[in-house]
């Protein structure tokens, strides 16, 4: 006779494991403390999870951010109490800003001892709550795998974002029952996936009717799914109308396609800034109208009409308000809006669309991102142009740290699809893209991982070539040296008089020599002549390489919209610099 | 941006009854630089342990609406009404209010309490404390008539506040 027999109590730690294995977890990434070792213990008695120990818990975060970006999946962190906690509190932050969905576990104290200044005990859940979309302290081992699902459900529903689970020592050594995923179902969180009918016939009216339209694309078609860039590149392609992407929707529409405007924003491309200044019709999808886009927002595309299609409800009429908010799901959406204006058998105005083009067209002529050619000195723009051009038919994956290298990386580095580009664009946290870079070779071992770095940014994280170095990971950090934190001494230059206050990156490491002390190939170019071979040795080595890209140390991001400027205020180059001062108002901003 | 017209707005939100609920709310609120008025939270449903929770606040039009997509994004929120937008309610505040004071400013303190409807719930030879209820400008006013007669301290609840009619939240 067989009687399901009442499941046998695991330890929390072991429940732990077994609702990560449920939730399709293969990988996490951390670093083992005091109150998180039963979770080690069980994690080497077992072998569905692999663990990555990275070298500071920053990284483990960061690495966890490029995971899940590059492969839409969730990217779990797991690290000790208190200063294990605190340490990843900017990557949590970095997530929350750019929707990465995240489970961080943390280890806490014996729940007898919270509240008591215990040894490395932190006030986590206290500490992260502004950090994360939602946060749990586990105090009872048998709620602990239910949490788990929930904090898998919380963290890619909706708009994704990062969730911590706060477990407490005697928690993860307590028995308990486990939870299948399947009971778990949440009573208030069900975020809209798709739009009524009514706002999408709207949606569909107002692309028939307009006369200089736009799409404006950021990270949240990304998020969506591969599906909905599809569906974004259809539409785009159906109805003629030009695209522009935000630096987080880099790939969501293909970069070659001619009805791509670039990049738009603080350091876009000009036609792309001045069409959303000129444009009748915005239709803004997955975006969130972030000042490094909108620039001054009374002089923000004054004459349009604005649709904003977003899942979170409360990125809607938060800096620009707008005439027709879409609540839903980017694919649910567009797939909606593709099929009512398929059935209407709709076209564009085609007279009011080639005059619209043409002007477009004047634009582009401008070359906005032209720059001096040298035949020495290598200007950053074109070793990204060269790195571009010599690893473009690879399965290649690209991501930066924070500062003018990546802004250059955004111009020149051109992305034909989702999830291939991993940078921090909310938050602007140096120091991502090396353990970023890191996650993303995890999840695709066979691929071409290159971490477009700056001297400055690199060295934030620069421990994590020793997890790069441990676990054989081929990434290539390609290191625009330019020995200055460039858009800081950038700003000086353009704001505060020329002086560089602390902006010089002094006594720089040898970064051939760093990279081999950490087990990596070293390379340098110093002249253009060089360039090109570097870059083909880099992509030989089998194995992890810093390439240390001595550039053009007085070069300067543009174009640029000063801060505190409008769209169609924006300077082309140096030549432009001294046209307008910069106002009071646009000094303060960041 | 432009000057717009501040306006007072009364929300009702619905919530689990879990810790650190209130800091969520709270810190939100801080966070991002939202005003509060007045805030007031208790238990409504013990079964399903939701509790209520009744803001107060003051913000443009445009404000109002992110605070109350911001207050709806919380995960543990199960329901945000704007009871100013949603129709005709009521709105209540109770307030204990502490008078120290003989002779003719004694007895003239309980025959204003007694316009208003306040209980007199502690009583020593030279003091009172009045517990009264009603809307915040009734109880504002209360407190000024106490003024001049002795008024020691007060404790309010901030207001708690309903729709009108048969429907529930």
């Amino acid at each position: 006779m067989t009687t399901a027999l009442p499941q046998t109590d695991l330890s929390g730690a072991e429940l732990l494991l077994k609702a990560l294995v449920d939730q399709g977890v293969d990988v996490v990434f951390g670093y083992p403390g005091g109150a998180v070792l039963p979770i080690y213990d069980a994690l080497f008695q077992q072998n569905s999870i692999r663990h990555i120990l990275v070298r500071q818990e920053g990284g483990a975060v960061h690495a966890a951010e490029g995971y899940a970006r590059s492969t839409g999946k969730v990217g779990v962190v797991l690290v000790t109490s208190g200063p294990g906690a605190t340490n990843a509190v900017t990557g949590l932050t970095d997530a929350l800003m750019d929707s990465v969905p995240i489970v961080c576990l943390t280890g806490q104290v014996p729940t007898h001892l919270i509240g008591n200044d215990a040894f490395q005990e932190a006030d986590t859940t206290g500490i992260t709550r502004p950090c994360t979309k939602h946060n749990y302290l586990v105090k009872d081992v048998n709620q602990l795998a239910r949490t788990v699902h929930e904090a898998f459900y919380v963290a890619r529903s909706g708009r994704p974002g990062p969730v911590v689970i706060d477990l407490p020592k005697d928690i993860l050594i307590g028995k308990g029952r486990y939870t299948p995923a399947a009971n778990v179902s949440h009573k208030s969180y069900n975020p809209r996936t798709t739009a009524e009918p009514n706002k999408i016939a709207e949606v569909v009216d107002l692309l028939a009717k307009a006369k200089r339209p736009l799409f404006y694309c950021g990270g949240g078609v990304i998020n969506s799914g591969p599906r909905a860039s599809e569906l974004l590149t259809q539409l785009v392609r159906t109805t003629g109308y030009p695209c522009t992407l935000t630096l987080m929707g880099l790939g969501a529409f293909p970069a070659s396609d001619p009805l791509f405007l670039g990049m738009l924003g603080m350091h876009g491309t000009y036609e792309a800034n001045w069409a959303m200044h000129d444009c009748d019709l915005m239709v803004a999808v997955g975006a969130r109208f972030d000042d490094r886009v909108t620039g001054r927002l009374t002089a923000f595309s004054p004459g349009s009409k604005k649709v904003h299609i977003d899942i979170d409800p409360s990125s809607i009429n938060k800096n620009v308000r707008v005439d027709l908010p879409v609540v839903g799901d980017v694919a649910a959406v567009l797939e909606d809006i593709l099929a009512l204006w398929k059935k209407k058998n709709l076209k564009p105005d085609g007279k009011a669309l080639a005059a619209w083009w043409e002007q477009i067209d004047k634009w582009r002529a401008r070359d906005c991102l032209r720059y001096k050619k040298t035949n020495d000195i290598i200007k950053p723009q074109y070793a990204i142009q060269r790195l571009y051009e010599l690893t473009k038919d690879r399965e290649t994956y690209i991501t930066t740290e924070v500062g003018q290298h990546q802004m250059w990386a955004a111009q020149f580095y051109k992305f034909e699809k989702p999830n291939r580009w991993m940078t921090s664009g909310g938050l602007g946290t140096m120091g991502y893209g090396l353990p970023a870079a890191m996650g993303v070779q995890i999840a695709h071992p066979d691929a071409l991982v290159i971490d477009i770095a700056g001297e400055a940014s690199i060295l934030m994280n620069i421990q994590e070539l020793s997890t790069i170095a441990q676990y054989r990971l081929p990434v290539k950090a390609f290191i625009l040296n330019n020995e200055y934190m460039g858009m800081v001494r950038q700003w000086q230059e353009l704001l505060h008089g020329g002086r560089y206050s602390e902006s010089y990156s002094a006594a720089l490491p040898d970064f051939v020599k760093l990279a081999e002390s950490f087990h990596c190939a070293g390379l340098r170019a110093s002249k253009v002549s060089e360039l090109d071979d570097v870059i083909a040795e880099m992509l030989r080595v089998d194995g992890p390489v810093v390439a240390d890209i001595v550039v053009d140390q007085k070069e300067n991001c543009f174009p640029m919209i000063p801060s505190g400027a409008a769209h169609n205020e924006m300077l082309l180059g140096p030549e432009d610099k001294a046209s307008k001062p910069t106002s009071e108002e646009g000094m303060v901003l960041v | 941006m432009t000057a717009t017209l501040i306006e007072r707005h009364t929300i009702a939100v619905l919530v689990d009854n879990e810790p650190g609920i209130l800091a969520r709310v709270v810190g939100l609120f801080s966070g991002r630089g939202y005003n509060i008025e007045s805030l007031t939270v208790a238990e409504t449903d013990a079964q399903q342990h939701l509790s209520r929770i009744t803001i107060v606040t003051t913000g443009t039009p445009m404000v109002i609406e992110q605070i109350k997509a911001q207050l709806d994004r919380l995960v543990p929120v199960h329901k945000v009404s704007d009871l100013t937008l949603v129709g005709p309610h009521v709105e209540r505040e109770l307030a204990l209010v502490k008078v120290a004071g003989t002779g003719e400013k004694r007895v003239e303190s309980l025959r204003i309490a007694d316009i208003f409807r306040a209980n007199a719930i502690d009583s020593t030879n030279a003091s009172f404390v009045f517990e009264i209820t009603g809307s915040t400008e009734k109880i504002n006013a209360f407190i000024k008539l106490m003024e001049p007669l002795g008024l020691v301290e007060v404790s309010r609840t901030g207001v708690v506040a309903i729709a009108r009619g048969d429907r529930g939240l």
